[in-house]
This record gives structure tokens, sequence and C-alpha cells, in this order.
């Protein structure tokens, strides 16, 4: 169970988050397909990643923050 | 040694303490024509056809853990290919006539039961979309069958039919094939098959690097040492991404958490593998009477092996949903294993862009009904060089290229396949 730390309303519990992924820079519409194949599909093999989450059941706010996939320790 | 009535009854006068061991600890040799890393089903199925199709047994396979103790040993038993994609449907169906032979195959028990598997559906249009993937199971030489509400009551009495609940059932795909095998025992009849034919098994012993020239892998760099090879094989679940990496490739899937259940033991209740599809919940009862319960996926990215109440609270609300009386139980046991799903949810398997690295991963948690196919046809290719048909759909410069094959139809959102 993640009690997750949303900036506006604290920990709070999983159940009120709706996942976002990878916290993703999409890089310039003109970019090769190469780059964004990069981009949107490779994935580094890290312990800790950057990730969106959106506080649907609370304050509806989007945000990022740190994860360690692991200990699924937060930092932001 | 084979196992035979005689065997037993030999062993059980000796009090059963003379059993050969199935995959004795090994000392590795310096190189091998090939090293497949990860001792789950799939590396060791694919152990087992070089030596049998092909009559290769020159070949490692080498784990971090113990044998079968990855996925292979951590998923809900269940075998079917009621996909509607031919990419998938094609060789899972495969695996499924594979299944039927291979008890006697290894001369092991596998404990295949083609119970068959129900996928319930919960509005019209659902059961529309089910009709579709009958007839491309038929047209592909499967069995498929829609059962109305009637045949579902005849069939699984126990089930909830009436339209007071949530997601009022409103009919059924039925795979009669489908159904389940012992998993674990599918991890150690290939290995003491693969074992027997020559080829060495080296558990508890870590990867820790691929050293390549030229664009090839010329060792493996292991705690026990360098070990040369000629091709190499990662069929690794979740830590093939890690493995990739060192050689330097980046692989298009995110690891996600996915759990299991299993209930105290009751009276025969259930002679089906059956889904619940508003949501997911899948069940089937153990010989020994256990309910076997397991949902979707935790939704996040997580490497922990272990996962949240609320996935397990929302898969046995849906699983009570079907079967009211399952709220009387208590579960027993529970496990978590790190699926490795790619961002169109289907499975790498074939070439990488280093010439003698193959790859075979990606498998989420649909890997383990396709485990005796993977094998044969990652066999194939390692042997004759030339990529079977079955696999060509799943090659890793698809997701570049766009030709994805997404069951689902979802998108590149691995926690939601």
């Amino acid at each position: 169970m993640l009690l997750i730390p949303c900036p506006n309303c604290g920990e709070r519990d999983e159940r009120e988050f709706h996942y976002g992924g990878n916290a993703i820079r999409y890089p310039e519409l003109g970019e090769t397909k190469a780059v964004w194949h990069g981009v949107l599909q490779q994935r580094e093999c890290a312990e800790t990643i950057r990730e969106f989450w959106y506080h649907q059941s609370g304050c509806e706010c989007w945000f990022e923050i740190s994860r360690n996939l692991t200990t699924h320790e937060f930092e932001s | 040694m084979k196992y035979s009535a005689f065997s037993l009854l030999k062993n059980a006068i000796s009090g059963h303490r003379h059993w050969p061991n199935i995959a004795a600890d090994i000392e590795p040799k310096s190189g091998y024509d090939i090293v497949i890393i990860g001792a789950g089903g799939h590396g060791l199925a694919t152990a087992h056809y070089l030596a049998k199709n092909h009559g290769i047994s020159d070949v490692l396979v080498i784990d971090s853990g113990w044998i079968g103790g990855g996925n292979t040993g951590r998923n809900t038993t269940i075998v079917r290919s009621d996909y509607l994609l031919n990419a998938s449907f094609q060789l899972k169906d495969f695996a499924l006539r594979l299944w039927k032979e291979l008890s006697q195959e290894l001369n092991f028990n596998l404990m295949y039961s083609p119970r068959g598997y129900i996928d319930l559906a919960h509005s019209d249009g659902e059961l529309e979309h089910f009709l579709t993937r009958a007839n491309a199971m038929r047209l592909g030489g499967a069995n498929a069958e829609i059962l109305s509400r009637r045949q579902l009551a005849e069939r699984v009495p126990g089930l909830d039919l009436s339209d007071e609940t949530r997601f009022p059932i409103c009919g059924a795909l039925y795979q009669p094939e489908g159904g389940v095998v012992r998993h674990d025992a599918v991890a150690w009849g290939f290995a003491r098959s693969a074992s027997s034919a020559g080829i060495d098994i080296l558990q508890n012993c870590p990867v820790t690097g691929l050293n390549s020239k030229d664009n090839r892998i010329t060792s493996v760099s292991t705690a026990r040492g360098d070990i040369e090879c000629n091709q190499v094989l990662i069929s690794a679940a979740n830590a093939s991404s890690k493995l990739a990496g060192m050689a330097d490739i980046k692989l298009p899937m995110d690891p996600i958490n996915v759990q299991a259940f299993v209930s105290e033991p009751v009276k025969p209740i259930l002679d089906t593998v059956i889904n619940y599809n508003a949501g997911l919940a899948y069940l089937s009862q153990t010989d020994k009477g256990e309910l076997v319960l397991g949902g979707a996926t935790d939704g996040y990215a997580s490497l922990a092996r272990r996962g949240s109440f609320s996935s397990i609270e929302d898969t046995l609300a849906r699983a009570i949903q079907m079967f009211p009386f399952i709220s009387h139980l208590r579960l027993m046991r529970h496990w978590s294993g790190t699926a490795d799903i790619p961002m169109d949810g289907n499975a790498i398997v074939g070439r990488s862009p280093i010439d003698n690295l193959l790859l075979n991963c990606g498998w989420g948690y649909a890997g383990f009904k396709a485990t005796p196919a993977v094998g044969w046809s990652m066999a194939e290719l390692l042997a004759t060089s030339k990529t079977p048909r079955l696999l060509q759909p799943f090659a890793l410069d698809r997701f570049e290229s766009g030709a994805l094959i997404d069951d689902a139809g979802i998108g590149p959102y691995p926690w939601l396949h």
C-alpha cells in the first residue's frame, strides 16, 4: 500500500490516485522517429524513477515525484 | 532414471532416500556454444527442445536464483489460447497442443487438466466481441463456444447469474481445451529432461556482465567466473531489462506487480477456470480444494514483489460477485511477481541489435501458457539462425516501426495492460 505525498493534500492512500507513468518530456514535433521511440518507449532500468501521479479523488492536481521501485520511498 | 510405477515402488521400499537429484550442482565449463540466462519455464523449455529437436547439448542455463523461482512459480497456472490477434493466438494455441503431450514426453506429471476456460461477458457489446474472438479462434483451428446464461447455469452451478449484481453476466466465451498445468512441475520437468541430455544448469549464480567485441557477445561474466559463448539468450522476465542494459540495449517495458492468492480448501465447487471481466478476477480450484485467485496488475511500476491491499480487495470483490460464498473463506497464501510488460502488452522474442544476443522477455502476466511453444521456437532460432514464422511478429524492432501487437487496444501504458 502506497502513501503518496500530494503537494497539496499531504500523504494520502494510493486508492485516491491515478497513475501517469514515467515523467516523459516530449521532444520537438519534428524530431526523428528514433528520438520519439527513445523518449516514449525505451526505458532506463533504474531503481528510482521520476513519475506522474494525478490526485483524482482529492485536489485533482497532476504532480511529478521520484519513487524507489523496491522500497516505494518517495523523494520530491 | 525413468519414472514409473516400478521406480516408485523401489524408492518407496528404501524410504524415498535415493531419488536422484533432478539438476545436481555443477562446476561450469570455461565455455559453451549457447548460454541461456534464466532458468524459468521458458529458458529450460528452450534447453529441452535444443537437445530434443536439434541434438544440441553444449548449453548452459544460468540463473541468479533457483529453478522456477521467478514468474514460473508466481502465476495462477492457467493455460488457454482465446486471443483475437493472430500472432498471439497462433503461438498460444501451438503451446496448448504441446501441453497435451508434454507429461508423456518429459516422463514427468505436469498435471495438465483441460477443464475448460470460461470468460464472462457483462454486456451485449462484450458478448459480440467474444463472438468475433470465438470465430477467429475457430478459423485458426481451435475450439471455441459461446455459452448462454442457461448453459452457464448448467456448466457452473455456483455462479451468481442474477440481475441484482453490479455487473450482471449475460454470457461467456468458452474454450474447452483451456485449463491448468502445475507450474513448478513444468520447470522441474524441463530441467530434468535438459539435464539428462547433458545440458548444464547453474543455479544461484548471477550474471554480472556481458562482454562484447565487434557487436558480438564473447563471454558472460558471472559470480563464478567468465564463461565464453557463441550465442546468448536472455530469458529472464523482468531481469531482462537489467541484463540487456549490460549490452547497452534499452527495452521498451515497465516492471509491474501482479498478485495471486489461495483460499483455504473447501469441497469441490468449481471444475473449470472462470474469469470475471468487469475488472478482472480469475478463479480455479486445485485438487486439494483451495481456490486460486488472481486479478489485474497493481497499476504502477514496482520491483518490490509485494503488492498493495487495494488490488487484493478489488480482486476479491469481483470474485464474490461471481460466487457469493467466497466471502466466508479465508486466504491461506498470497504471492506477487514482477511482470515485465512492454508498451503494447505483448512479448519481445527474437533478435536484438547485438548479432549473437537473442531476447525472450516482456511476457508480462501471459508467459506461462506460452512456455512450450516459446521453448520450441526459440530452440529453432538458436539452432538454425532463422526466425520461425510464429516468432516473427514479436520482434523488438516493431516498437520503432509501429507494427504493434496490442491485444487489448490500450496503447503505450504498460501498467494498464
